[in-house]
């Protein structure tokens, strides 16, 4: 069959550190794959090499059986690898509105257009509400997304993900620093996904009860090489995880 | 009609449309309220400087990119239209002529420079520009043959626009409608024309997403804008515009060399003028260009008027100095970039969201 997403070998060097070691990987669509492993086990730099903020030293990125290697960021985004990031990343001056608006303006490929009063294309604005909406911010829609607590911070950052309207979904810690209570609206929005049948979503997460719940499938990396594959109750059970990841925890 | 003539970006802040409005008005009605040469001239400059500070913005204030090298698109605009009309006479086909050539000078070189901008930091990136813009200084002043050298040129503009024109002016309201006063409306309305364009390009999609680049650069590029691709087009619309100015400074002052367009000083005045007017916000250069360039012009009179006032005691006298003029003007920038550092636009729109 053919992956959504495919890593081949793909392998990238720090001078003489290796952060990610010839991960080969396979995503089918319909999926949910949680990504685990200790800090400094390569996720977001493997997250990093697949959405194109790094460029392989080895190896490559393949999607629906196309080689992407060569492509940019924003190229790889127009091909609908969207990308959530671990620390919140958004323009923080503007409105969290604008925030999405934004994002749904690139899907649309407007963003050249230098004619145009952004306003009048009321139908971009509606679909950013729509979304706006999905994450419970339209009452702060006119706020600067700086002025938000952190935990509306994360929504937003999901928000923006979700406008973009990818194929592949790449989750970042999306839960990192959230209340209790605000944890449910992301994952409540990740099963949403999940039902479309046909969305691949990559989530690197450390709360093993949510990669429980969510996940269809689990793959360990360590130490930059992808150690364990497989269904999640083998994988946790696995002495390796146990070792590598979940040592701290067997130790208390 | 208002709502897309403005393109949607309304001054959101009573005292600042008022001020809009006054600025504008006073503009437009100067020869009639305010009659001599110098406040005429005075009026056309804050016209052009309008212009050129907007296109400043565009780049500085919209995209963030911080570059020294605006007052060189300036001057290309100034020394194509003077250089033209020089070479082939005061004709409209010679202004065009120039206004093009400078044009497409101004598109190749922002180009080049643009694309640096991708490839060095911001710091960089503006010793880069600061580089540029002083070779090309020191080369317009070289090529004497062509630029007139340090002495610059005099220019004859088409007769429309010479003071000379018509033979016997029509009184209107007590003003002879003369050459003068033709250029000066020319001018004004090209000034509102390339403003609302320039107001048009920051509010469309494309103005949307060089504020996000501003903002996030790198998250700009995630959500898929090449922002290369903007970059540069901000570069170049910049300096087009800038180039425009510059056009119309020659057009107005008949005249052009190193230090009517060209010179740093007026680079540092165009920053404090869009520093003072806000950042960012388009209309800032309506007012930065208005106010900075009425104290520029006004101050060292007011203090003459003061001085004499207080000429009975000792020291205020002394302070109040016109010859002091300069210690003013930077106080009064110093205090206006200590009390509104969002610049007075910023500071009003602020104002108005939190008293509305």
């Amino acid at each position: 069959m053919t992956f959504a997403l495919e890593t081949r070998e793909l392998t990238i060097r720090f001078g003489g550190h290796v952060a990610v070691n010839a991960v080969s990987c396979g995503f089918a669509p319909g999926t949910l794959t949680a990504i685990v492993g200790p800090n400094g086990a390569g996720k977001t730099t493997y997250f990093n090499l697949i959405s194109g903020q790094l460029k392989a030293s080895a190896g490559s990125v393949h999607l629906q059986g196309h080689d992407i290697s060569g492509l940019s960021a924003p190229q790889r985004s127009h091909k609908g690898i969207g990308r959530a990031f671990q620390l919140t990343n958004l323009f923080p001056n503007l409105s969290v509105m604008e925030n999405i608006r934004l994002a749904v303006q690139s899907r649309a490929g407007m963003g050249l257009n230098m004619w145009s009063i952004w306003s009048s294309h009321k139908d971009l604005i509606r679909r950013a509400e729509e979304v706006l909406e999905t994450v419970a911010l339209t009452a702060k829609r006119d706020l600067a997304a700086a002025a938000l607590p952190h935990g509306d911070q994360r929504k937003l950052e999901v928000a923006i993900l979700m406008a973009l309207q990818p194929d592949i979904f790449m989750f970042d810690e999306p839960t990192a620093g959230m209340s209790v209570d605000e944890v449910p609206v992301i994952l409540d929005l990740i099963r949403g996904l999940k039902t479309q049948g046909d969305k691949t979503i990559l989530l690197v997460e450390h709360k093993m009860d949510v990669v429980r719940e969510l996940a269809d499938r689990i793959i360990v990396l360590h130490n930059g090489a992808l150690v364990a594959d497989g269904d999640p109750a083998e994988v946790i059970a696995s002495p390796i995880v146990q070792e590598a990841y979940l040592g701290i925890e067997v130790a208390k | 009609m208002l709502h897309r003539l403005l393109s949607g970006d309304l001054p959101r802040s009573r005292v600042l449309a008022v001020l809009l409005i006054l600025i504008v008005a006073g503009l437009f009605l100067v020869p009639f309220i305010f009659p001599g040469a110098k406040a005429l001239d005075v009026a056309a400059k804050i016209c052009i400087f309008i212009v050129l500070v907007a296109s400043f913005d565009l780049l500085l204030g919209y995209t963030g990119i911080v570059s020294f090298a605006h007052t060189m698109f300036f001057g290309i605009g100034a020394y194509g239209v003077a250089i033209a009309l020089t070479r082939l006479g005061p004709t409209w086909t010679a202004v065009a002529a120039g206004a093009g050539l400078a044009l497409l000078v101004s598109l190749a070189l922002s180009l080049v420079i643009g694309l640096f901008s991708l490839r060095v930091k911001a710091m960089f990136y503006a010793m880069i520009t600061l580089a540029v813009a002083t070779a090309f200084q020191t080369l317009a002043s070289q090529l004497s043959d062509f630029t007139g050298g340090e002495d610059g040129l005099s220019i004859r503009v088409p007769e429309l626009l010479t003071s000379a024109f018509p033979e016997v002016p029509r009184l209107f309201l007590g003003v002879a409608l003369n050459g003068k006063i033709i250029s000066y409306y020319l001018l004004a309305a090209t000034t509102v024309v390339l403003f609302l364009v320039m107001l048009r390009i920051v509010n469309s999609p494309f103005g949307r997403v060089l504020q996000a680049i501003r903002e996030n650069e790198f998250r700009a590029e995630a959500l898929g804008y090449k922002t290369v691709i903007y970059r540069t087009a901000s570069n170049v619309l910049s300096a087009l515009f800038a180039t425009l100015a510059g056009v119309l400074l020659a057009l107005w002052l008949h005249y052009n060399g190193p230090d009517t367009s060209l010179s740093f000083e007026i680079m540092i005045d165009l920053l404090l003028m869009v520093v003072i007017g806000g950042m960012g916000t388009m209309y800032g250069s309506v007012v930065g260009a208005t106010i900075f360039l009425l104290a520029q012009n006004y101050l060292q009179d007011l203090m003459k008027v003061a001085s004499r006032g207080l000429s009975g005691v000792p020291v205020l006298r002394d302070l109040v100095h016109p010859d002091r003029w300069l210690l003013w003007l930077g106080v009064l920038f110093i205090l206006s970039v200590y009390r509104f550092p969002a610049g007075i636009v910023g500071k009003l729109r602020m104002k108005a969201v939190v008293k509305p």
